[in-house]
Protein backbone atom coordinates (compact mmCIF):
# COMPACT_ATOMS: atom_id res chain seq x y z
CA UNK A 1 0.00 0.00 0.00
CA UNK A 2 1.12 3.49 -0.82
CA UNK A 3 1.01 5.53 2.34
CA UNK A 4 -0.43 9.05 2.13
CA UNK A 5 2.40 11.49 2.95
CA UNK A 6 0.51 13.11 5.84
CA UNK A 7 -0.56 9.97 7.69
CA UNK A 8 3.00 9.32 8.91
CA UNK A 9 3.19 12.78 10.52
CA UNK A 10 1.83 13.79 13.95
CA UNK A 11 -1.81 14.89 13.85
CA UNK A 12 -1.29 18.70 14.23
CA UNK A 13 1.41 18.60 11.55
CA UNK A 14 -0.83 16.62 9.23
CA UNK A 15 -3.61 19.12 9.82
CA UNK A 16 -1.43 22.10 8.86
CA UNK A 17 -0.24 20.29 5.73
CA UNK A 18 -3.86 19.68 4.75
CA UNK A 19 -4.72 23.34 5.34
CA UNK A 20 -1.85 24.59 3.16
CA UNK A 21 -2.78 22.07 0.49
CA UNK A 22 -6.17 23.82 0.14
CA UNK A 23 -4.48 27.06 -0.98
CA UNK A 24 -4.31 27.86 -4.71
CA UNK A 25 -1.09 26.78 -6.39
CA UNK A 26 0.09 24.75 -3.37
CA UNK A 27 0.65 21.08 -4.13
CA UNK A 28 1.20 18.35 -1.51
CA UNK A 29 4.98 18.79 -1.59
CA UNK A 30 4.89 22.57 -1.16
CA UNK A 31 2.38 22.10 1.66
CA UNK A 32 4.85 19.85 3.46
CA UNK A 33 7.73 22.22 2.85
CA UNK A 34 5.79 25.21 4.24
CA UNK A 35 4.72 23.21 7.28
CA UNK A 36 8.22 22.05 8.16
CA UNK A 37 9.49 25.58 7.60
CA UNK A 38 6.94 26.85 10.13
CA UNK A 39 7.96 24.15 12.61
CA UNK A 40 11.48 25.60 12.70
CA UNK A 41 10.26 29.20 12.91
CA UNK A 42 10.55 31.10 16.26
CA UNK A 43 7.25 31.04 18.16
CA UNK A 44 6.89 34.84 18.03
CA UNK A 45 7.12 34.90 14.25
CA UNK A 46 4.60 32.11 13.91
CA UNK A 47 2.23 33.99 16.20
CA UNK A 48 2.65 37.17 14.12
CA UNK A 49 1.74 35.24 10.98
CA UNK A 50 -1.32 33.67 12.58
CA UNK A 51 -2.47 37.07 13.85
CA UNK A 52 -1.98 38.66 10.44
CA UNK A 53 -4.24 35.99 8.94
CA UNK A 54 -6.90 36.54 11.59
CA UNK A 55 -6.72 40.32 11.24
CA UNK A 56 -7.24 40.10 7.50
CA UNK A 57 -10.31 37.95 8.04
CA UNK A 58 -11.71 40.19 10.78
CA UNK A 59 -10.97 43.65 9.39
CA UNK A 60 -10.97 43.28 5.64
CA UNK A 61 -14.24 43.12 3.76
CA UNK A 62 -15.41 43.70 0.24
CA UNK A 63 -16.41 47.19 -0.88
CA UNK A 64 -20.18 47.20 -1.33
CA UNK A 65 -19.80 49.24 -4.52
CA UNK A 66 -16.78 47.94 -6.44
CA UNK A 67 -16.26 44.60 -4.58
CA UNK A 68 -12.57 45.32 -4.05
CA UNK A 69 -10.99 44.20 -0.78
CA UNK A 70 -10.98 47.05 1.72
CA UNK A 71 -10.84 47.93 5.42
CA UNK A 72 -13.35 50.77 5.03
CA UNK A 73 -16.64 50.60 3.20
CA UNK A 74 -16.98 52.11 0.62
CA UNK A 75 -13.33 51.68 -0.25
CA UNK A 76 -10.91 54.62 -0.59
CA UNK A 77 -11.19 54.69 -4.38
CA UNK A 78 -14.99 54.66 -4.40
CA UNK A 79 -15.11 57.32 -1.65
CA UNK A 80 -12.55 59.65 -3.27
CA UNK A 81 -13.81 62.89 -4.87
CA UNK A 82 -10.79 62.99 -7.16
CA UNK A 83 -11.87 59.98 -9.25
CA UNK A 84 -13.80 60.23 -12.51
CA UNK A 85 -17.17 58.70 -11.62
CA UNK A 86 -18.30 58.35 -15.22
CA UNK A 87 -15.91 55.47 -15.88
CA UNK A 88 -15.78 51.94 -14.50
CA UNK A 89 -12.90 49.63 -15.28
CA UNK A 90 -13.89 45.96 -14.86
CA UNK A 91 -11.16 43.59 -13.69
CA UNK A 92 -10.96 39.91 -12.74
CA UNK A 93 -9.14 40.18 -9.39
CA UNK A 94 -8.17 42.81 -6.79
CA UNK A 95 -4.52 42.35 -7.82
CA UNK A 96 -5.35 43.78 -11.23
CA UNK A 97 -6.39 47.06 -9.57
CA UNK A 98 -2.97 47.27 -7.96
CA UNK A 99 -1.34 46.89 -11.38
CA UNK A 100 -3.57 49.55 -12.98
CA UNK A 101 -3.12 51.98 -10.07
CA UNK A 102 0.64 51.53 -10.26
CA UNK A 103 0.56 52.55 -13.91
CA UNK A 104 -0.98 55.88 -12.79
CA UNK A 105 -2.86 56.37 -16.04
CA UNK A 106 -6.40 55.64 -14.90
CA UNK A 107 -8.53 57.98 -12.79
CA UNK A 108 -11.95 56.31 -12.92
CA UNK A 109 -13.65 53.76 -10.68
CA UNK A 110 -13.28 49.96 -10.71
CA UNK A 111 -15.37 46.84 -10.45
CA UNK A 112 -13.92 43.47 -9.41
CA UNK A 113 -15.60 40.37 -10.85
CA UNK A 114 -13.73 37.97 -8.53
CA UNK A 115 -13.14 35.46 -11.28
CA UNK A 116 -13.72 34.82 -14.91
CA UNK A 117 -16.20 32.76 -16.91
CA UNK A 118 -14.76 29.29 -17.42
CA UNK A 119 -17.41 27.07 -19.03
CA UNK A 120 -15.34 23.87 -18.94
CA UNK A 121 -14.78 24.22 -15.21
CA UNK A 122 -18.46 24.89 -14.64
CA UNK A 123 -17.85 28.53 -13.66
CA UNK A 124 -20.65 30.57 -15.19
CA UNK A 125 -21.64 34.24 -14.99
CA UNK A 126 -23.67 33.58 -11.83
CA UNK A 127 -20.47 32.93 -9.86
CA UNK A 128 -19.11 36.40 -10.64
CA UNK A 129 -20.05 39.85 -9.28
CA UNK A 130 -22.00 40.69 -12.42
CA UNK A 131 -25.37 41.46 -10.81
CA UNK A 132 -23.57 44.00 -8.61
CA UNK A 133 -22.09 45.65 -11.71
CA UNK A 134 -25.49 45.82 -13.41
CA UNK A 135 -27.10 47.47 -10.43
CA UNK A 136 -24.30 50.08 -10.33
CA UNK A 137 -24.94 50.87 -13.98
CA UNK A 138 -28.63 51.31 -13.26
CA UNK A 139 -28.09 53.73 -10.39
CA UNK A 140 -24.84 55.58 -11.21
CA UNK A 141 -24.01 58.05 -13.98
CA UNK A 142 -21.63 55.79 -15.88
CA UNK A 143 -20.71 56.73 -19.44
CA UNK A 144 -18.00 54.19 -20.17
CA UNK A 145 -17.21 50.68 -19.00
CA UNK A 146 -13.69 49.49 -19.77
CA UNK A 147 -13.36 45.70 -19.84
CA UNK A 148 -9.91 44.88 -18.51
CA UNK A 149 -10.16 41.11 -18.15
CA UNK A 150 -7.01 39.17 -19.06
CA UNK A 151 -6.15 38.81 -22.76
CA UNK A 152 -6.68 35.06 -22.82
CA UNK A 153 -9.54 32.83 -23.89
CA UNK A 154 -11.50 33.04 -20.65
CA UNK A 155 -10.89 36.78 -20.27
CA UNK A 156 -12.11 37.36 -23.82
CA UNK A 157 -15.16 35.15 -23.30
CA UNK A 158 -16.03 37.12 -20.17
CA UNK A 159 -15.55 40.42 -22.00
CA UNK A 160 -17.81 39.29 -24.86
CA UNK A 161 -20.45 38.12 -22.43
CA UNK A 162 -20.38 41.41 -20.51
CA UNK A 163 -20.53 43.42 -23.73
CA UNK A 164 -23.80 41.69 -24.65
CA UNK A 165 -25.20 42.37 -21.22
CA UNK A 166 -24.03 45.96 -20.74
CA UNK A 167 -24.52 47.55 -24.11
CA UNK A 168 -28.35 47.59 -23.93
CA UNK A 169 -28.01 49.52 -20.65
CA UNK A 170 -26.49 52.50 -22.44
CA UNK A 171 -22.82 53.04 -21.58
CA UNK A 172 -20.01 52.89 -24.10
CA UNK A 173 -18.30 49.53 -23.65
CA UNK A 174 -14.59 49.37 -24.46
CA UNK A 175 -11.87 46.73 -24.30
CA UNK A 176 -8.21 47.22 -23.44
CA UNK A 177 -6.11 47.51 -26.59
CA UNK A 178 -4.16 44.59 -27.86
CA UNK A 179 -0.49 44.99 -27.17
CA UNK A 180 -0.95 43.03 -24.01
CA UNK A 181 0.42 39.66 -25.09
CA UNK A 182 -2.19 36.93 -25.44
CA UNK A 183 -2.05 34.49 -22.52
CA UNK A 184 -0.16 36.80 -20.17
CA UNK A 185 -1.81 37.90 -16.92
CA UNK A 186 -2.65 41.55 -16.37
CA UNK A 187 -1.04 41.49 -12.95
CA UNK A 188 2.34 40.81 -14.56
CA UNK A 189 2.10 43.58 -17.17
CA UNK A 190 4.53 46.49 -16.88
CA UNK A 191 3.31 50.08 -16.40
CA UNK A 192 4.11 51.30 -19.90
CA UNK A 193 2.32 48.42 -21.59
CA UNK A 194 -0.70 48.89 -19.33
CA UNK A 195 -0.86 52.65 -19.97
CA UNK A 196 -0.71 52.05 -23.72
CA UNK A 197 -3.39 49.38 -23.52
CA UNK A 198 -5.64 51.81 -21.62
CA UNK A 199 -5.04 54.70 -24.01
CA UNK A 200 -5.65 52.57 -27.07
CA UNK A 201 -8.83 50.91 -25.80
CA UNK A 202 -11.46 50.27 -28.43
CA UNK A 203 -15.16 49.64 -28.72
CA UNK A 204 -15.71 46.04 -27.52
CA UNK A 205 -17.13 43.25 -29.69
CA UNK A 206 -20.05 41.23 -28.46
CA UNK B 1 8.58 1.16 -29.02
CA UNK B 2 9.01 3.70 -26.25
CA UNK B 3 8.58 7.43 -26.73
CA UNK B 4 11.88 9.33 -27.05
CA UNK B 5 12.75 11.75 -24.25
CA UNK B 6 12.17 14.75 -26.54
CA UNK B 7 9.59 14.56 -29.29
CA UNK B 8 7.50 16.75 -31.56
CA UNK B 9 3.81 16.33 -32.27
CA UNK B 10 0.83 18.23 -33.51
CA UNK B 11 -1.74 18.95 -30.78
CA UNK B 12 -4.99 20.73 -30.02
CA UNK B 13 -5.06 22.47 -26.63
CA UNK B 14 -8.17 21.21 -24.85
CA UNK B 15 -7.93 23.10 -21.58
CA UNK B 16 -5.57 24.73 -19.15
CA UNK B 17 -5.25 25.42 -15.47
CA UNK B 18 -2.96 27.65 -13.44
CA UNK B 19 -0.12 26.07 -11.54
CA UNK B 20 2.20 27.73 -9.04
CA UNK B 21 3.28 31.33 -9.61
CA UNK B 22 3.34 31.68 -13.36
CA UNK B 23 2.96 28.21 -14.92
CA UNK B 24 0.07 26.45 -16.55
CA UNK B 25 -0.80 22.81 -17.00
CA UNK B 26 -2.31 22.16 -20.41
CA UNK B 27 -4.38 19.20 -21.46
CA UNK B 28 -3.33 18.44 -25.01
CA UNK B 29 -4.98 16.20 -27.56
CA UNK B 30 -1.88 15.17 -29.46
CA UNK B 31 -2.02 13.57 -32.87
CA UNK B 32 0.49 10.84 -32.06
CA UNK B 33 0.16 10.17 -28.32
CA UNK B 34 -3.50 10.79 -27.58
CA UNK B 35 -4.49 12.98 -24.64
CA UNK B 36 -1.87 14.06 -22.13
CA UNK B 37 -1.09 16.79 -19.59
CA UNK B 38 1.92 19.00 -20.16
CA UNK B 39 3.41 21.81 -18.13
CA UNK B 40 4.13 25.19 -19.72
CA UNK B 41 6.58 27.15 -17.59
CA UNK B 42 6.32 30.90 -17.07
CA UNK B 43 3.51 31.40 -19.57
CA UNK B 44 1.48 33.72 -17.34
CA UNK B 45 4.31 36.27 -17.44
CA UNK B 46 3.68 38.84 -20.16
CA UNK B 47 7.20 38.27 -21.45
CA UNK B 48 6.48 34.64 -22.36
CA UNK B 49 6.72 33.97 -26.06
CA UNK B 50 4.86 30.69 -25.82
CA UNK B 51 1.68 31.80 -24.06
CA UNK B 52 -0.13 33.03 -27.16
CA UNK B 53 0.42 29.71 -28.89
CA UNK B 54 -0.91 27.68 -25.99
CA UNK B 55 -4.42 29.10 -25.71
CA UNK B 56 -7.21 26.52 -25.52
CA UNK B 57 -8.57 25.48 -28.95
CA UNK B 58 -5.27 26.33 -30.66
CA UNK B 59 -3.86 23.68 -32.97
CA UNK B 60 -0.11 23.78 -32.74
CA UNK B 61 3.14 21.92 -33.19
CA UNK B 62 4.62 21.26 -29.76
CA UNK B 63 7.99 20.02 -28.66
CA UNK B 64 7.62 17.91 -25.54
CA UNK B 65 10.18 16.75 -23.03
CA UNK B 66 9.30 13.82 -20.80
CA UNK B 67 9.35 14.93 -17.17
CA UNK B 68 9.03 13.03 -13.92
CA UNK B 69 5.31 13.53 -13.46
CA UNK B 70 4.26 15.04 -16.77
CA UNK B 71 5.61 16.31 -20.10
CA UNK B 72 7.14 19.77 -20.25
CA UNK B 73 6.52 21.99 -23.25
CA UNK B 74 9.87 23.07 -24.67
CA UNK B 75 8.59 24.80 -27.76
CA UNK B 76 5.42 25.48 -29.65
CA UNK B 77 4.15 27.06 -32.82
CA UNK B 78 0.58 27.78 -33.89
CA UNK B 79 -0.70 25.91 -36.94
CA UNK B 80 -4.33 27.04 -36.76
CA UNK B 81 -5.79 29.48 -34.23
CA UNK B 82 -9.51 29.28 -35.19
CA UNK B 83 -9.73 33.05 -34.73
CA UNK B 84 -13.41 33.37 -35.80
CA UNK B 85 -14.34 31.10 -32.87
CA UNK B 86 -12.67 33.48 -30.44
CA UNK B 87 -14.55 36.53 -31.67
CA UNK B 88 -18.08 35.18 -31.38
CA UNK B 89 -19.41 33.99 -28.06
CA UNK B 90 -21.99 31.62 -29.58
CA UNK B 91 -19.34 29.83 -31.60
CA UNK B 92 -16.80 29.93 -28.79
CA UNK B 93 -19.16 28.35 -26.25
CA UNK B 94 -19.86 25.46 -28.65
CA UNK B 95 -16.16 25.00 -29.37
CA UNK B 96 -15.44 24.81 -25.64
CA UNK B 97 -18.17 22.23 -25.27
CA UNK B 98 -16.58 20.19 -28.08
CA UNK B 99 -13.16 20.38 -26.42
CA UNK B 100 -14.52 19.40 -23.01
CA UNK B 101 -16.37 16.46 -24.51
CA UNK B 102 -13.20 15.20 -26.22
CA UNK B 103 -11.35 15.55 -22.93
CA UNK B 104 -13.99 13.51 -21.10
CA UNK B 105 -14.15 10.73 -23.68
CA UNK B 106 -10.42 10.30 -24.27
CA UNK B 107 -8.26 8.01 -22.17
CA UNK B 108 -4.79 9.28 -21.23
CA UNK B 109 -2.02 8.46 -23.67
CA UNK B 110 -4.09 6.27 -25.95
CA UNK B 111 -3.57 7.18 -29.57
CA UNK B 112 -6.80 8.59 -31.03
CA UNK B 113 -6.11 9.91 -34.51
CA UNK B 114 -9.73 9.68 -35.69
CA UNK B 115 -10.94 11.73 -32.72
CA UNK B 116 -8.20 14.27 -33.34
CA UNK B 117 -9.23 14.73 -36.95
CA UNK B 118 -12.88 14.89 -35.94
CA UNK B 119 -12.23 17.66 -33.43
CA UNK B 120 -10.15 19.61 -35.93
CA UNK B 121 -12.88 19.28 -38.55
CA UNK B 122 -15.55 20.25 -36.00
CA UNK B 123 -13.73 23.41 -34.91
CA UNK B 124 -13.44 24.42 -38.57
CA UNK B 125 -17.13 23.87 -39.19
CA UNK B 126 -18.10 25.81 -36.08
CA UNK B 127 -16.57 28.82 -37.85
CA UNK B 128 -18.75 28.36 -40.93
CA UNK B 129 -22.35 28.88 -41.95
CA UNK B 130 -23.84 25.70 -40.52
CA UNK B 131 -26.12 25.80 -37.49
CA UNK B 132 -23.60 25.53 -34.64
CA UNK B 133 -25.84 23.27 -32.59
CA UNK B 134 -26.32 20.80 -35.43
CA UNK B 135 -22.55 20.74 -35.88
CA UNK B 136 -22.30 19.75 -32.22
CA UNK B 137 -24.95 17.02 -32.57
CA UNK B 138 -23.07 15.48 -35.49
CA UNK B 139 -19.82 15.77 -33.54
CA UNK B 140 -21.39 13.98 -30.57
CA UNK B 141 -22.58 11.14 -32.78
CA UNK B 142 -19.15 10.66 -34.36
CA UNK B 143 -17.35 10.96 -31.05
CA UNK B 144 -19.63 8.33 -29.49
CA UNK B 145 -18.88 6.06 -32.42
CA UNK B 146 -15.08 6.52 -32.11
CA UNK B 147 -15.30 5.85 -28.38
CA UNK B 148 -17.22 2.62 -28.96
CA UNK B 149 -20.64 3.87 -27.84
CA UNK B 150 -22.45 4.17 -31.16
CA UNK B 151 -26.15 4.21 -30.25
CA UNK B 152 -28.40 1.60 -31.88
CA UNK B 153 -30.97 3.36 -34.08
CA UNK B 154 -32.10 0.67 -36.54
CA UNK B 155 -33.53 -2.09 -34.38
CA UNK B 156 -35.36 -2.41 -31.10
CA UNK B 157 -32.86 -3.29 -28.39
CA UNK B 158 -35.58 -5.34 -26.67
CA UNK B 159 -37.06 -7.57 -29.38
CA UNK B 160 -34.84 -6.78 -32.39
CA UNK B 161 -37.63 -5.74 -34.76
CA UNK B 162 -36.58 -3.00 -37.24
CA UNK B 163 -37.73 0.42 -36.06
CA UNK B 164 -40.85 1.61 -37.88
CA UNK B 165 -41.78 5.19 -38.81
CA UNK B 166 -43.93 5.68 -35.71
CA UNK B 167 -43.49 7.00 -32.23
CA UNK B 168 -40.78 4.89 -30.60
CA UNK B 169 -38.64 5.15 -27.49
CA UNK B 170 -35.02 6.01 -26.80
CA UNK B 171 -33.32 4.48 -23.79
CA UNK B 172 -29.96 5.94 -22.69
CA UNK B 173 -29.37 2.96 -20.38
CA UNK B 174 -30.04 0.40 -23.11
CA UNK B 175 -27.96 2.44 -25.57
CA UNK B 176 -30.51 3.12 -28.30
CA UNK B 177 -34.00 2.64 -29.62
CA UNK B 178 -36.89 0.56 -28.29
CA UNK B 179 -40.12 -0.26 -30.13
CA UNK B 180 -43.45 1.02 -28.68
CA UNK B 181 -44.23 -2.22 -26.84
CA UNK B 182 -40.74 -2.74 -25.37
CA UNK B 183 -40.20 0.95 -24.62
CA UNK B 184 -43.44 1.66 -22.78
CA UNK B 185 -42.48 -0.46 -19.78
CA UNK B 186 -38.75 0.37 -19.62
CA UNK B 187 -37.68 2.74 -16.87
CA UNK B 188 -35.70 5.77 -18.08
CA UNK B 189 -36.79 5.43 -21.69
CA UNK B 190 -38.22 8.49 -23.40
CA UNK B 191 -40.57 9.02 -26.28
CA UNK B 192 -38.79 9.41 -29.63
CA UNK B 193 -40.78 10.96 -32.48
CA UNK B 194 -40.54 9.56 -36.01
CA UNK B 195 -38.83 12.77 -37.17
CA UNK B 196 -36.50 12.66 -34.17
CA UNK B 197 -35.37 9.19 -35.19
CA UNK B 198 -34.81 10.36 -38.76
CA UNK B 199 -32.61 13.24 -37.61
CA UNK B 200 -30.61 11.02 -35.23
CA UNK B 201 -29.93 8.55 -38.04
CA UNK B 202 -28.98 11.35 -40.41
CA UNK B 203 -26.52 12.75 -37.85
CA UNK B 204 -24.99 9.31 -37.53
CA UNK B 205 -24.13 8.98 -41.22
CA UNK B 206 -24.08 12.51 -42.68
CA UNK B 207 -20.96 14.55 -43.40
CA UNK B 208 -20.63 18.15 -42.23
CA UNK B 209 -21.32 19.26 -45.78
CA UNK B 210 -24.74 17.61 -45.67
CA UNK B 211 -25.41 19.08 -42.22
CA UNK B 212 -24.83 22.58 -43.57
CA UNK B 213 -27.93 22.35 -45.72
CA UNK B 214 -30.04 20.99 -42.91
CA UNK B 215 -32.63 23.22 -41.30
CA UNK B 216 -34.84 21.68 -38.65
CA UNK B 217 -37.60 23.22 -36.50
CA UNK B 218 -36.56 24.28 -32.96
CA UNK B 219 -38.79 21.76 -31.18
CA UNK B 220 -37.27 18.88 -33.14
CA UNK B 221 -33.75 20.19 -32.54
CA UNK B 222 -34.53 20.28 -28.84
CA UNK B 223 -35.82 16.73 -28.83
CA UNK B 224 -32.71 15.43 -30.59
CA UNK B 225 -30.43 17.36 -28.25
CA UNK B 226 -32.26 16.02 -25.20
CA UNK B 227 -31.82 12.41 -26.32
CA UNK B 228 -28.15 12.81 -27.21
CA UNK B 229 -27.35 14.65 -24.02
CA UNK B 230 -29.05 12.14 -21.78
CA UNK B 231 -27.23 9.34 -23.59
CA UNK B 232 -23.85 11.10 -23.20
CA UNK B 233 -24.53 11.80 -19.51
CA UNK B 234 -25.31 8.10 -19.12
CA UNK B 235 -22.10 6.99 -20.85
CA UNK B 236 -19.88 9.51 -19.03
CA UNK B 237 -21.77 9.14 -15.75
CA UNK B 238 -21.70 12.93 -15.40
CA UNK B 239 -22.86 16.17 -17.03
CA UNK B 240 -20.68 18.17 -19.38
CA UNK B 241 -19.90 21.51 -17.67
CA UNK B 242 -19.81 23.68 -20.78
CA UNK B 243 -23.37 22.63 -21.69
CA UNK B 244 -24.74 24.88 -18.94
CA UNK B 245 -23.09 27.94 -20.47
CA UNK B 246 -24.32 27.07 -23.97
CA UNK B 247 -27.81 26.77 -22.59
CA UNK B 248 -27.57 30.05 -20.70
CA UNK B 249 -26.51 31.93 -23.84
CA UNK B 250 -29.38 30.42 -25.76
CA UNK B 251 -31.86 31.38 -23.04
CA UNK B 252 -30.60 34.96 -22.84
CA UNK B 253 -30.66 35.26 -26.63
CA UNK B 254 -34.29 34.15 -26.72
CA UNK B 255 -35.18 36.69 -24.05
CA UNK B 256 -33.69 39.46 -26.20
CA UNK B 257 -35.62 38.31 -29.26
CA UNK B 258 -39.00 38.36 -27.56
ZN1 LIG C 1 -14.98 50.39 -3.89
ZN1 LIG D 1 -39.21 -4.23 -29.09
Amino acid sequence: MNEHPTTAAAAPVARLIEEFHKLPGVGPKSAQRLTYYLLRMPAAEARALAEAILEVKERITFCSACQNVTDVNPCRICASDRRDRTMICVVEEPLDILALERSGSYQGLYHVLHGVISPMDGIGPEELKIEELLSRLRSEEVQEVILATNPNLEGEATAMYLTRLLRPLGPKVTRLASGLPVGGDLEYADDVTLSRALEGRQEAQG
Amino acid sequence: MGTPRIYKTEAIVLRQRKMGEADRVLTLHTLTHGKLDAKAKGVRKTTSRMSGHLQPLNRCMVQLVQGRTMEIIAGCETLESFQPLREDLDRLSRALYAAELADRFLAERVEAVATYRLLQETLRHLQGDADVDLVLRRYEMKLLEHAGFRPELDRCLGCEVPMGPQRNFFSPMAGGTLCPSCGAGTAGSRMLSADGLKVLRLLQRASYKEIERLNIPPALAQEVERHQRSYIACVLERDVNAAAFVERLRREQQRLEI
